[in-house]
């Protein structure tokens, strides 16, 4: 359960968001929505504990979790805006070095099949720069097959997906919420998951 | 809630050693791919020592006095010229959230960074040393110091950098920032380490000038890390 209480944040001096509360439960997705420049990020920041709100405080499992705080980072699964890719690495060893970086052992069959899963298997051996920015996201959400953790914090996990892609995210969200997931989605788009899985906050 | 955490897995093996390893090992795979990057860095150490005996003349005895402060200058110029690489790609790219977010210690990841930076730039600076040192009429002895003190003297230069190199990330004109924050930290480095090669020419033993370099080390390699660490959240922050 990731609870969340009157959290506040600010970029310079004005104030992104103001006494924002939610709760997640085990098997729920919250979307989080609202224009550009509502906050969307920073909200996907604090809540996989690389930004500290300017008021409130977040739990997880019960517990109040700082920044960087052990516990939270070992149960987090957190893709940015960027997929965290370097250019000079192929979409295989990106995809392994990141998955090892999070402690799992990364074994070639389940790599190739995660990027199999994502139609990506012509591209594995392309060097990351010569991928098109639909298929760098493909690379950065092929971790969600790989890596489980029970939270996942996706900031605009549909930008630049063609909507072949958008389906499989679903299914991936639909799966890992079924099996007892938490998902923290900040997108423009409207996902469909299953019924009564899905809460929304809106920043305004 | 238990049967959900139990359906998870929560990040497993999450050692400093594996944390060190996993960075030393992609960003010397990096490293591997952009050998250009090296090589433009030792011509730039080469080109910067070979200047001074042009400019100043061929008098062996002025070429001898200067050489060690030179050599010891120009792998200085050359280690800051690399730092900004150091961090600088993993936070445009979003792969320095992922690394601070990672279940190892940031403050090992960090360190695996650091080993990878020294082995792609202050190694190879200390190896190609003698060489130069040849150009200044260093004797045997002297240019073995001199190769001695570039290799405990490089690593705490890497050690400096790193925590520079995270305190500018995200920073305008961060490079000219990153020259002013290190380079007054460099200069106990380069005293004792041109310092070791004086005393050898000079007759004496370069021992006092070693072991202040690797206590220097020694302490660097403990301290460094944990202050990057911090400067990379606060950075992400």
């Amino acid at each position: 359960m990731l609870e969340a209480q009157q959290l506040a944040a600010q970029r310079g001096s004005a104030v992104l968001f103001a006494n924002v509360d939610f709760t997640v439960r085990a098997g729920e997705a919250l979307m989080v929505t609202g224009a550009n420049g509502s906050g969307k990020t920073t909200l996907m920041k604090i809540a996989a504990g690389l930004t500290r709100p300017v008021t409130g405080r977040l739990s997880w499992l019960g517990t109040t979790v700082l920044p960087f705080d052990p516990a939270l980072r070992a149960s987090t699964l957190y893709i940015g805006h960027s997929p965290a890719l370097n250019d000079e690495l192929t979409a295989e060893e990106n995809l392994c070095a990141l998955v090892r970086l999070h402690g799992t052992q990364a074994d070639a069959a389940a790599i190739r099949a995660a990027l199999s899963a994502w139609s990506l298997e012509a591209q594995r051996a392309l060097p990351a720069r010569a991928l098109s920015q639909g298929q760098r996201r493909r690379v950065g959400l092929a971790r969600l097959r790989l890596l489980r953790r029970a939270l996942w914090v996706l900031d605009e996990p549909t930008a630049a997906l063609d909507s072949a892609g958008v389906a499989l995210l679903e299914q991936h969200v639909s799966s890992h919420l079924a099996s007892g997931g938490i998902a923290l989605i900040a997108t423009h788009d409207d996902l469909t998951l299953n019924a009564g899985t899905k809460r929304n906050l809106h920043l305004r | 809630m238990t049967t959900m955490t139990a359906a998870m897995d929560v990040a497993p093996r999450a050692g400093a050693w594996g944390g060190i390893a996993w960075a030393a090992a992609r960003d010397l795979g990096l490293a591997s791919r952009s050998k250009a990057e090296i090589g433009v860095l030792l011509l730039f150490y080469v080109i910067v020592v070979t200047l001074f005996p042009l400019g100043v003349g061929p008098e062996p005895t002025l070429l001898r006095a200067m050489g060690p402060g030179v050599l010891w200058v120009a792998a200085l110029l050359a280690s800051m010229l690399s730092l900004p690489r150091l961090f600088a790609a993993d936070f445009a790219d979003g792969t320095l959230e992922q690394i601070a977010l990672s279940p190892y210690p940031l403050a090992a990841l960090v360190s695996g960074k650091i080993i990878a930076h020294w082995a792609a730039t202050g190694l190879p600076l200390a190896v190609l040393s003698p060489l130069l040192g040849l150009q200044f009429g260093l004797r045997g002895d002297e240019l073995v110091v001199l190769a001695l003190g570039l290799l405990l003297g490089t690593p705490t230069l890497s050690l400096l950098g790193a925590i520079g190199s995270a305190l500018t990330l995200g920073v305008r004109s961060g490079n000219g920032l990153l020259a002013l924050l290190i380079l007054p930290l460099y200069v106990p480095i380069l005293i004792f380490g041109a310092g070791a090669v004086d005393a050898v020419r000079d007759g004496v033993s370069a021992n006092p000038q070693l072991s202040l370099l690797g206590a220097a080390l020694l302490a660097a390699a403990v301290g460094a890390p944990l202050a990057a660490a911090a400067g990379v959240r606060i950075a992400l922050d």
